[in-house]
C-alpha cells in the first residue's frame, strides 16, 4: 500500500462565470475513490462557491452547488474557508451553506464539515501539503 | 444517439444515458432495462428510486462506493453491499442503476 498523501485543492473562483468552481468540484469527488488527505481551501472569490441560496435560473447556468453537500458522503470534510476574503465580501460564516459530514467512527454523529481559518492559519495548512492543485 | 418508445423520441448520448433528465419516466426505464435483457423488479426500482431521490437533492450521480454506503444506511445493510447490488446491476450498480434512473453518467468510480 502505498503511503497517504496530503491534498489541497485550492478553489479561488466565483461559482458560475467560469467552469473552474464546477469542474475542480468534479475532480476532488472523482479523486475521493483514492483515499488520500483530501482538504479543499477557499480564497478570494472562491468563498463564493459555498454562499447560501444559489440561485442560477437567470444566467442560464446549472446550479451544481447542493453538490458540495455530498462532500461529506466522498469522505472530504476538510474545507477550509479564510475569514479575511469573507470580510472583504461583506460576507460571514453565516451567509455559508451549512456543511456536515457524519463521523462513522463515532455513532454517525453529525459535524461541520465548514471551518473558517485566518490568511495566517491558511497560509500554515498550505505548507503542510504534499499535493496543491488550483482551480 | 436516440431511441423511440411511445411514439417519442429520446435523445441519449454515445453510452445511451438520457440527455434530458426532465424526459425520463418509468418506461424509459423499462425500455432501457429490456435492451440490456433485465426485468425490473422492486428491487431494481428501489435503487432507481433511491438514485432519483439522491439525484435530486445533490445534483450529481453518487460514484458506487457512496451510493453502496448510502443504501446501507436508509435500506439497511442486507441491500447496502456490493454483491447484492452487482446481482441487481451486473453491469455495474452506480453506471446501470443511474442510466435507467435517467441521470447522467456518475461523477468518479462506476
Amino acid at each position: 500500500m502505498s503511503e497517504t498523501k496530503k491534498f489541497m485543492y485550492i478553489n479561488r473562483h466565483a461559482p458560475h462565470g467560469t467552469v473552474y468552481a464546477h469542474e475542480g468540484l468534479e475532480v476532488v469527488l472523482i479523486g475521493a475513490a483514492f483515499e488520500q488527505d483530501v482538504c479543499m481551501a477557499f480564497i478570494g472569490d472562491g468563498v463564493f462557491q459555498l454562499k447560501q441560496d444559489q440561485d442560477t435560473s437567470e444566467a442560464g447556468m446549472k446550479n451544481f452547488s447542493p453538490a458540495y453537500r455530498a462532500l461529506g458522503d466522498y469522505e472530504v470534510n476538510k474545507l477550509y474557508v479564510e475569514r479575511e476574503s469573507l470580510q472583504e465580501r461583506g460576507l460571514s460564516e453565516a451567509d455559508l451553506m451549512p456543511l456536515t459530514w457524519e463521523d462513522e467512527d463515532d455513532d454517525w454523529a453529525e459535524k461541520p464539515s465548514i471551518r473558517v481559518v485566518s490568511r495566517a492559519e491558511m497560509s500554515d495548512l498550505l505548507e503542510e501539503q504534499d499535493v496543491i492543485l488550483n482551480f | 444517439m436516440a431511441f423511440e418508445l411511445n411514439g417519442k423520441t429520446y435523445e441519449t448520448d454515445e453510452e445511451g444515458y438520457l440527455s434530458n433528465l426532465g424526459e425520463w419516466n418509468s418506461d424509459v426505464a423499462a425500455y432501457m432495462a429490456k435492451e440490456d435483457d433485465c426485468d425490473l423488479s422492486e428491487n431494481h426500482w428501489e435503487v432507481i428510486n433511491f438514485l432519483r431521490e439522491y439525484y435530486d437533492e445533490y445534483q450529481i450521480a453518487p460514484a458506487v462506493r457512496v451510493l453502496t454506503k448510502a443504501i446501507g444506511k436508509k435500506l439497511g445493510k442486507d441491500k447496502g453491499n456490493s454483491k447484492y447490488l452487482y446481482e441487481l446491476f451486473p453491469y455495474g450498480p452506480a453506471k446501470q442503476a443511474c442510466k435507467y434512473a435517467g441521470l447522467p453518467k456518475p461523477t468518479g468510480c462506476v
